[in-house]
């Protein structure tokens, strides 16, 4: 497998992602298509951090490059755990006040 | 063909139709589920990359801890019975045309760059596997480590506040 395979893979899921966040208006629907998009990102950085590790290895049979990559994987998990329940707790607040979870209902800033 | 080519297109055709089916399905629990298969699909990507230690970690956390989360509310507000209202059908018309931009324009943009041709490292390698990967944590990484810890406990002070009836 090439990196394109993976460029494109990453590329079709983060579109799908934005896709969702546009033509959905249902909040929580919104709020996983981020996931999703999170997702895509890290799948890339995975696959670039192998890729790395291939070119690394040819020159230095030890080498250990590539393993910054999969860390970023890690933290931007950790960071999106703690996005998600504060996201949440964000709906859950909103759902008692307005009993909906359309974010047409949220335009209170516009006016 | 060989097994791992496999294994890669039979992956990356389930995380892209289920990604689809998450932002097509009416239903939000359909949806949830959908997005759970999905992050499997991607595990098993990271499967495939020899990644074995992000594999276990994306199942935990976002299939196990996060879905759920997201499961719980979504069923907290009795969201399943009721159709989800929908946009204006021009409206939804242009965030496909516009997604549809987006994923043609990177495309057509990195087609022809010099690294696509550049092979990975698959199913070999252990730079994924936890040994090296919480060596360098907790030797590189561990102020990073350690300020994520706080980041948590603000977020769960956040959620709490937030949350709390007032």
């Amino acid at each position: 497998m090439t990196i394109q395979h993976y460029i494109f893979l990453s590329v079709a899921l983060f579109s799908i992602g934005i896709i969702g966040v546009l033509t959905r208006r249902n909040l929580i629907i919104i709020f996983m298509c981020v996931e999703l998009m999170l997702n895509s990102v890290n799948l890339l950085l995975v696959a670039f951090s192998k890729m790395h590790h291939l070119a690394a290895t040819a020159a230095d049979a030890a080498s250990k490059a590539g393993t910054d990559g999969q860390l970023f994987v890690f933290f931007i998990m950790v960071v999106a755990a703690a996005e998600v329940s504060v996201g949440l707790a964000i709906i859950v607040m909103m759902y008692r006040n307005t009993h909906s979870v359309d974010v047409n209902f949220l335009n209170r800033l516009k006016h | 063909m060989s097994i791992t080519q496999l294994l890669f297109w039979f992956l990356t055709a389930l995380a892209l139709g289920s990604a689809l089916m998450v932002i097509f399905s009416k239903n939000p629990v359909h949806s949830i589920l959908w997005l759970i298969t999905t992050f499997f699909a991607i595990s098993g990507h990271y499967i495939l990359l020899n990644a074995q230690f992000l594999a276990i970690v994306n199942i935990i956390v976002y299939a196990g801890a996060i879905m759920v989360l997201f499961l719980f509310v979504v069923m907290l507000m009795n969201l399943n019975a009721s159709a989800t209202p929908l946009k204006k059908k021009w409206l939804r018309f242009a965030g496909v045309i516009s997604g549809g931009c987006l994923l043609l324009v990177l495309t057509a943009a990195l087609k022809d760059t010099d690294i696509m041709r550049q092979e990975l490292m698959m199913k070999t390698g252990d730079i994924g596997l936890i040994h090296n990967l919480g060596t360098v944590l907790f030797k590189e990484y561990v102020l990073p480590f350690e300020i994520s810890s706080v980041l948590f406990l603000s977020a769960m002070v956040g959620a709490v506040v937030i949350g709390k009836k007032e």
